[in-house]
């Protein structure tokens, strides 16, 4: 009996302090190559949000992981910041050239990540970083375009989102990015799969709380290219969706469909005042 | 994958004694030598298979590193020192490559 009721306590206690694994800090400090930067962990949401708060992904993730994203060393996503870095100097395509010829540095892209995806009136279509980069590499230097999925695409995201990296998220929503966010609100709240779950079943409805020994995050997609533990490299944004929508056990969507590019501008809205954060590190 | 480059993080300047730490980290595929490639066939072992890092000459650490170590290792030490001189570290890769890299630490 003793023993029952001591067993019961260690329960509850544990019980307790899981409850609490999302801390109450606000921001993060990373110790970057020159100095510190700042970035928020936690904002308010903009008038139209369902959620009370908006927090990063960074914050549902273990004291371990959020060490790694605190100092640019140790973050393993740095390591395809910097190959990107090599293969933006590199010159490529008929046209001889190399991002660096038309753009300088890489920090002439603050603020880019920030804003995408961003409609191209240009060309009548709503476009994520992805397709900017493939319309430089097929027009502007006659290069083969980039898989969406390839390291050296998801490794080019993680340079140019890096150096928005602090800035508030702020993707157009209305105009017209109406249409798109419009269908990328009802994907969100549509159920898909033989499990029949939405987005907002899990990250809405239901963060914070456990799902498969792990904490369900906001969503959110300020963090990508997000370095995943699991299969040590950095991920698209659209290969996450595409792994939710599998694991509710539905045909998925392709990388760069319509559908995705919808939902990414819906998703992405959602995260409004979160700082840029790619490349993050993520379970 | 790009070429193999190690990165090292240390204290430009230290007190006599004060314990400090010494961060690197190598972009390596780390090959375990188990996994089978498309084809079928056993796509062979390639990984850094000892890590070595000595002050002014003297090893200050070194490490065996074995298959499960996982893509890029990243291997933290601590360390002091007496006096100012180099840190020079050295990882050696199953095919025989050496890299190598050396940070000079000043006391201050």
């Amino acid at each position: 009996m003793n023993i029952l009721k001591k067993t019961t306590l260690i329960g509850g206690i544990l019980a307790l302090s899981l409850g609490f694994a999302a801390t109450a800090q606000d921001t993060l400090t990373i110790a970057t190559e020159t100095g510190t930067q700042e970035i928020m962990l936690k904002v308010k949401p903009p008038a139209w949000s369902p959620l009370p708060e908006l927090i990063s992904g960074l914050v549902f993730r273990s004291k371990e992981t959020q060490s790694l994203q605190a100092d640019d060393f140790g973050n393993p996503g740095m390591v395809f910041v910097e190959q990107a870095w090599e293969s933006w100097n590199t010159t490529d395509g008929s046209a001889g050239k190399s991002c660096a010829d038309c753009h300088g540095e890489p920090a002439k892209m603050a603020g880019v990540r920030a804003v995408m995806p961003k409609f191209n009136k240009d060309k009548g279509e709503m476009w994520t970083l992805e397709m900017y980069i493939n319309n430089c590499r097929t027009d502007r230097m006659g290069a083969d375009a980039w898989k969406w999925n390839s390291g050296s695409m998801v490794s080019m995201t993680g340079l140019i989102s890096l150096q928005s990296r602090g800035m508030p998220m702020n993707v157009a929503i209305d105009g017209d990015a109406a249409p798109y966010w419009e269908q990328g609100k009802e994907m969100y709240y549509s159920s898909t799969g033989q499990l029949e779950l939405s987005c907002a079943n899990c990250h809405e409805d239901n963060y914070d709380n456990y799902i498969r020994a792990d904490h369900l995050s906001q969503g959110q997609i300020n963090g990508f290219p997000a370095y995943r533990l699991k299969n040590a490299k950095l991920n698209s944004i659209h290969n996450r969706f595409k792994g939710c929508i599998r694991d509710t056990r539905a045909e998925t969507y392709k990388e760069g469909s319509p559908e995705f590019i919808a939902l990414e501008v819906y998703v992405a809205s959602r995260g409004n005042g979160l700082s840029v954060e790619g490349p993050s590190v993520r379970n | 994958m790009a070429s193999i480059k190690p990165r090292v993080k240390v204290p430009g300047s230290v007190a006599a004694g004060e314990v400090f730490s010494v961060k690197t980290l190598i972009n390596h595929d780390m090959e375990s030598g188990q996994r089978k490639g498309s084809d079928g066939n056993k796509i062979p072992r390639k990984i850094i298979n000892k890590f070595e890092a000595t002050f002014n000459g003297a090893a200050v650490f070194t490490a065996d590193l074995e298959t499960a170590i996982s893509t890029n290792p990243f291997i933290e030490f601590t360390m002091k020192i007496a006096e100012a001189g180099d840190l020079a570290m050295k990882w050696t890769d199953d095919d025989g490559s050496v890299y190598e890299t050396s940070k000079s630490i000043v006391i201050g």
